[in-house]
Order: structure tokens, then sequence, then C-alpha cells
């Protein structure tokens, strides 16, 4: 049996670390948690020469060992703990040449941990143009590593690295250089105290609030002959520490990379005075956002309609095809649709991941943040918020997690509870389908139509709220309030396009699968509740109105049937029961309940409508062709119009209906108190505002 | 009276000299705002708050709050 070598892959935030690992593994990769933590896990496979396999370990970008996040902390426990299943015999260190100074911080830490180490210098295909060139040998000889110089985007250096791990039992694992010089008598002491354990480690374990499985804080602090020290001493050791180490690098560098200035171009001084300037920069981001809001409602128009006629079309093909009966009727009534009523996201969730990621990747979202800082400190948040509001838009998870590298609890928080605020993908099918209903569709200007200003206008009311909120929070929290803000701003770069797709790939795929279940499992639900009733009112059904309505047409006839089937099915019966809350809302019972579904998740409305109307239906309809036919029986006009469209859309744009949602602000507040007050707030604020703006538009 | 950072203009470097380390993040000393490197004002937002600076070779943007603890000397 071959064995396998453990990678782990470790460097600073943008040096190029994740277009490595994608190099390396392709799509074979996995993306998970590590358990018990939300911190995104990604592993994937590796081929290496003479049929060896690596597992490659992508851990989360730090700046240092230092752990002052639960990335950091992962980063620092798999490092530390020889008996983690993902204890690296090789740990890749990538750097970015134009940042080498920085990178290497990180680089001498590691060295310090006996573990066989390689340095990738990526991103070799800049040097030329910055004028910078390398001595590598000697680099090699002062780093006491092997280094690969290589371009993830031009595929440079991928085979030597390749050949490198495969080798990895020949790497040095010598530190590169004495951190403990900078207080001798402690670390000797430290070292004599426990004289089988890696010093730095035992430093490491010492500075940082953590515990590794073989060593423990405590037993450290009990050992009589060793005193630790304070600790604000401490931590004027580990500042020594950071310098004696910028020293080492500021020393090494000086002889093994000559910067020729001249020959390097400025691109990113002349874009950021464009992009990052008091005027243009504003109006540059404002027209980004309108251009994307307009991409994602026109441009995947035309994929939706054909997704939303292949499912009408495929219900009754399978009708046709199989034997009549309860399943059958399942099949085509229940799952189908329901399964409609996600796939027909795809379109606008790739459209949005794939321009969030190409924001990201370019290393415009960094000017974004600092662009909009001042002006979200006034309503109590960040410009680091601006990151988790911008992902909101397309699911509140990811968001709430993005949250993590805002340094200022208050304002951490504070984005936390206002961020399901934002406009999700889950809400815009539930959005895009009343709006065609009650929204007309001419247009009012070159490429913008009513339609698509209606949804841009709701994405500003979603964030037009979640800043209101915030401020309101940030003037009843009260907690200590310090700014700690850095921002590193990357040199803008043309994203590649292995990155965007597989970034697109795999988050469109998490939320399909995610999404895709509870829609299955309460499409299945919803129809059995439908289809079966408690009494002979339902069973009857023919009877009772053959005998009540005998002058009818056969096809009116059929309609009446089946609309006395639903009314008195389970799900009926539990619409009636609570129509008198929705009422005043301008909803009928059916909406009711598809709105108590959505309690669970957003995106369920569609295809609980889909599901509740295609009951007893038999034409080939869409979905939204048998919504607009909907008529109101107490008024007589069509049940969608505009005070209801206009009611449900605000309903829909406060509310907090999503169960995943709670349960990481649960996970990421520690507690149940914030999900909560979230919960009620949210869902109060959706009630009154869809009641007044139904009751001033009815 | 010493200068800050918070004092620098736009275009204008200097050398620092002293950094109030208990009321920085250690993010920034890592990322080599450490006396005796090169600090550079690149642009500055509106209201001059944060201000984008190039330190020690590093790219970041901090607040002035953050800029008012770190010592300067102008070159
Ligand atoms: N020019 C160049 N750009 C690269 C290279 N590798 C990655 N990039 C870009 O650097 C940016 C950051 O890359 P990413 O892999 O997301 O970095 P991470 O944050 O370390 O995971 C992206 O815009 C990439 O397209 C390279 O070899 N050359």
């Amino acid at each position: 049996m071959a064995k396998h070598i453990n990678v782990s892959l470790i460097g600073n935030p943008n040096t190029g670390k994740t277009s490595v690992f994608n190099l390396l593994t392709g799509l074979n990769q996995q993306v998970g948690n590590y358990p018990g933590i939300t911190v995104e896990r990604k592993a994937g496979v590796c081929k290496l020469p003479r049929g060896v396999k690596a597992h490659i370990l992508d851990l989360p970008g730090t700046y240092s060992l230092n752990a002052s996040s639960l990335d950091e902390n992962v980063v620092i426990e798999v490092l530390l703990n020889k008996k983690d299943k993902d204890y690296p015999d090789v740990a890749v260190v990538v750097s970015d040449v134009e940042n080498l100074k920085r990178n290497l911080l990180l680089f001498t830490q590691i060295k310090d941990l006996d573990i066989p180490t390689i340095l990738v210098i990526n991103m070799a295909d800049r040097m030329k143009r910055k004028g910078i060139s390398l001595n590598i040998p000697e680099l090699e000889k002062t780093l006491k590593t092997n280094v690969v110089l290589m371009s993830a985007r031009k595929k440079q250096g991928l085979e030597e690295l390749k050949q490198l791990i495969a080798s990895y039992k020949k790497l040095s694992i010598e530190p590169c250089l004495n951190a403990s010089s900078i207080d001798k008598p402690y670390f000797e002491g430290l070292q004599k105290a426990f004289p089988n354990q890696s010093l730095y480690k035992l430093w490491l374990v010492i500075t940082q609030d953590v515990n590794f499985a073989n060593i423990n804080r405590n037993t450290i602090a009990d050992a009589s002959e060793f005193h630790t020290k304070k600790k604000s001493d401490l931590k004027r050791l580990q500042q020594k520490e950071t310098i004696k180490r910028y020293q080492f690098i500021n020393e090494t560098l000086k002889q093994t990379q000559t910067i020729d200035v001249g020959s390097a171009t400025g691109v990113r001084a002349k874009l950021d005075q464009l992009l990052v300037h008091k005027v243009w920069g504003y109006l540059i981001f404002f027209i980004i956002l309108l251009f994307i809001f307009q991409a994602i409602y026109d441009w995947s128009a035309y994929p939706q309609d054909l997704i939303d006629n292949g499912f009408a079309w495929l219900s009754e093909a399978v009708k046709g095809q199989l034997p009549a009966g309860a399943l059958t009727n399942l099949i085509t009534e229940g799952i189908i649709p329901g399964l409609g009523g996600i796939v027909i996201f795809i379109p606008q969730i790739a459209f949005l991941f794939l321009f969030i990621s190409i924001l990201e990747e370019s290393g415009y979202m960094s000017r974004v943040v600092f662009l909009m800082d001042r002006l979200m400190r006034k309503f109590g948040l960040s410009g680091k918020s601006i990151v988790p509001l911008i992902s909101g838009t397309a699911c509140a998870i990811p968001a709430v997690m993005a949250t993590r590298n805002i340094e200022n609890w208050k304002e951490r928080l504070i984005t936390i509870l206002v961020v399901p605020f934002t406009t999700c993908s889950a809400r815009l099918p539930v959005y895009l389908i009343i709006i065609s209903l009650v929204i007309p569709k001419e247009r009012v200007a070159w490429i913008f139509g009513y339609q698509s200003l209606s949804l841009m206008l709701l994405y500003l009311l979603g964030f037009v709220t979640a800043l209101g909120s915030s401020w309101l929070l940030s003037k009843f929290l009260k907690m200590p309030n310090k700014s700690f803000f850095v921002v590193e701003m990357p040199n803008y770069k043309l994203p590649m396009f292995k990155n965007v797709a597989i970034n697109v790939v795999e988050k469109t795929k998490a939320f399909i699968t995610g999404a895709g279940k509870i829609i299955l499992a309460i499409s299945i639900v919803l129809w059995v509740l439908a289809s079966y009733g408690p009494n002979e009112k339902f069973s009857n059904a023919k009877e009772i109105i053959s005998q009540n309505q005998p002058q009818k047409s056969t096809i009116e006839l059929e309609r009446a049937i089946a609309s006395q089937k639903l009314e008195h099915s389970y799900i009926g019966y539990m619409g009636k029961a609570i129509e008198p809350l929705v009422a005043p809302l301008g909803y009928d019972w059916k909406i009711g309940i598809a709105l108590i579904s959505s309690f669970a998740a957003r995106e369920v409305f569609v295809g609980t409508l889909a599901t509740i109307y295609s009951v007893g239906s038999d034409e080939d309809e869409t979905i939204k062709n048998r919504m607009a036919a909907e008529i109101n029986p107490d008024t007589g006009v069509p049940l969608f119009n505009l005070a209801t469209g206009v009611s449900l859309l605000l309903f829909y744009a406060f509310a907090m209906q999503c169960m995943s949602t709670i349960a990481i602000v649960k996970k990421e507040t520690n507690g149940w108190r914030w999900p909560i007050i979230q919960l009620f707030f949210m869902s109060g604020l959706a009630y009154i505002s869809a009641f007044v703006a139904y009751q001033f538009l009815k | 009276m010493k200068t800050t950072l918070a004092e620098l203009k736009r275009g204008q470097s200097a050398i620092i000299t002293m950094v109030e380390t208990d009321a920085i993040p250690l993010k920034l000393l890592e990322m080599g705002c450490l006396p005796g490197n090169e600090v550079t004002l690149l642009q500055v937002a509106p209201f001059s708050c944060p201000m984008y600076l190039n330190i020690n070779g590093s790219h970041l943007a901090i607040r002035k709050e953050v800029a008012r603890q770190i010592e300067i000397e102008l070159i």
C-alpha cells in the first residue's frame, strides 16, 4: 500500500495560496468545516510522481503564529499537535515575491517547529515588471530551506514543487534564526524544565491562550523550577521576537534581493488614484453595483425561463410515462415542482458569486473597504462590514462567517445582527416572481426597466434597513470600543479564471445541496398534507361538487373539485387557521402556508406555492401563470395585485426566515440571546411594515 | 511635541521612531510597523480617515486613532 504524504499549505492572505492549492488539486477538493467550529476546511488530493499521493490541506491565511482569531488557532493547532490527523509531514509556505519581507515573518516562525519546510515564492511572473531579482541559492542557504520560484498564474514551478514534496524526508528542519537570543536566561530555563519539548512550541503555548494536546499551559505554570513571566512582560518579549525576526529578514533580503525601482511600473498608484478618489471612487463603486444587479436580473432571465418551462414540461412528460397513482402524483406534483423551485436559482446565484469573486480576486474589494470605513463607522460598523454586507447578497451564512476579520467585537456583533437584512439570493426568487406579477414590464430609460429598478430598490431597502438598525444598535449596545482596524491593500490583479470558476462552482453547489435538502423535504410534506384530508368533505369532494353545481362544464367542474379538495385537505385547514393573522397583510390562506413554511428557509416560498397550486391542476402551466390566475374570492380582483405584492415584498425583505442563519448566529455569538433578539426584531418589523403597506395601497 | 503618523501629508515619507505597542494591534507589528522602518502616506479617504500607507513595503490602511500611536520622523 502506498503511503500518502500530509502536506499543509500555509501563508499570508493574498499570496496566491488558494491558487497554488487549486493548481495542485484541481477539482479534486472537498470543502467542509473543522469539527466543532465554523472555520472553513479545504483539503484535496494531489498525485505525485511514482504513484505517491499527497493530501493537501489549505490552512486559513494568517500573518503569523500569534493566534488572535479562530482561523489562526486552527493553523497553530494543526502545526503543533503531532497527534492531529492533519499534522503535516511537510509544510509548504506560500509567499508573494512582491511582499517577501512581510511573508517571511511567518516562514521563520514555521521553521522553528521541526517540520520539513518548503518555501514557495509565488507570482514570479511579476518580477520582471516590478524590477525584482532574487539570488535563490543564497536565499536557500540563509533560510536553510528549499525555495521554489513559482507562478500559479503561468503554471510554472509546479513540477518542481511536486518533486520536493515527494522527497520531503531530505528537507531541512533546522531553524533559520535563533529567536531565543532575545532573552537567553529565560529560554534556557524553559528548555531545562521541559527537555523533551521543542522550545518554540513551548513559547507559543505560553504566549497563546491555547492548550495543545501534548502540552498544557497549567503544567508549565505549575512547574516549580520554572517561573513564567507577567503578561505584560510576555507581550514585550513577543514584540522583541517580532523585531528580531524582521532584523534577520531585512538582513537576508539585503543580501539576496535587488529591486530596480526604475523599471517598476506603477499600475497600482495610477489605479488607486482613480478607484479610491473622493468622488470618482464612490461613483465607480455605485456603477459597479448597479451593473451587477442589472446583470443578475436581466441576464439570468433567459436561462431561468428555460428552466421554468423545462420543469413544467418534465412534470407532464413523467406523468405521461408513469402509471397513474399516488407515487406518480408525489413525483409530478410534489418533487419535480419543488426541485424546479430551487434549480431556477442557479443562474442568479452563479452570477452573484461570479461578481463577488471577481471583485475579491482583483483586489478591488479592499479599496471598497477603505472607501466605506468612514461612512460605515457613522452607523456603528466598520469598513470591513462592507464585505459581509455584499456577500450577504449571496447568502447570510458565509457573510456572518466573513465578519471574523473585523477586529472590534462591537462592530462585529452589529454586523452579524444586521447582515440578514441584506437581500440574500434566497429572497431573489420570491422577489422575482412577485415583481414579474405586479410591476409593469416597460423600460424607463436606456437598458433599465421598472422591474429591474424595483429589484434594485429592494436591494437598497435591505442595505438601508441594515444601516439604520446598526445605527440603533450602536446607540444601545454598551461595549468597550477600541478602533483596531488594519486592512491589507493587495495589488491589482487580473482575476484568474480557474480560481473564479472553482469558487462559483463550489459556492453554488453548496447552496443547492444545502437548500435543496430542505426544499425537497418540505415539498414532500406539503404535498402529503395537500393530498389528504381529515373528513368526507375531502374524500367525497367529487360527489359534493357535482351535486351542488350540476350545470357546470367539465373543465369548470374539475377546477371546482380541485379547489374543494385543497380547501378541505390538512393543509387547507392549517392555512385557514392562520388566515386571520395574515389577512390584514392581504394574504389568503395559501400564501399563509407558504409564509409559514418559509420560516425554515425563504426560498421555499415559490416551491410551496408551486406545490399547492399544482395539486389538482393538470395543464402544463408555469408557476407564474398559475399565480397570475389566482383570484381573491372576497374582492374579485387578482390575488397578486400591487398591494399584496408590495406587502409580500416587504415581509420577505425584513423577516428573519432562515433556520441556518439563526444557527450560525448562535454559533458565532456563543448563545441564543442574539439570534432570538434578531428573530423577533426582524419578524416584528416585517409584519408591521407589510401591514402598513397593504392597508395603505389597497 | 512629537510628530505622529496621523500628521503625515499625502505623498510624504517618514521613519517610524516609536510605536505605542499596547495601543495598536499586533497584526500591524507583524506587517512591519516597527521602529526604524519607512512609511509613506499614499492616499487618504475623505476626512483623512482611514489612511492608506506603505509601511516597510506592505500596503495597508489604518484609522487615524491608531496612526496617532505611532511616532515618526519626517525624511
Ligand atoms: N500575477 C500572478 N497573480 C497570481 C498568482 N497566483 C495568484 N495570483 C493572484 O493573486 C490573488 C490572490 O490569490 P489567492 O489564491 O486568492 O490568494 P490567497 O488569499 O493567498 O488564497 C488573486 O487575484 C490571484 O489571481 C501568480 O502566480 N501570478
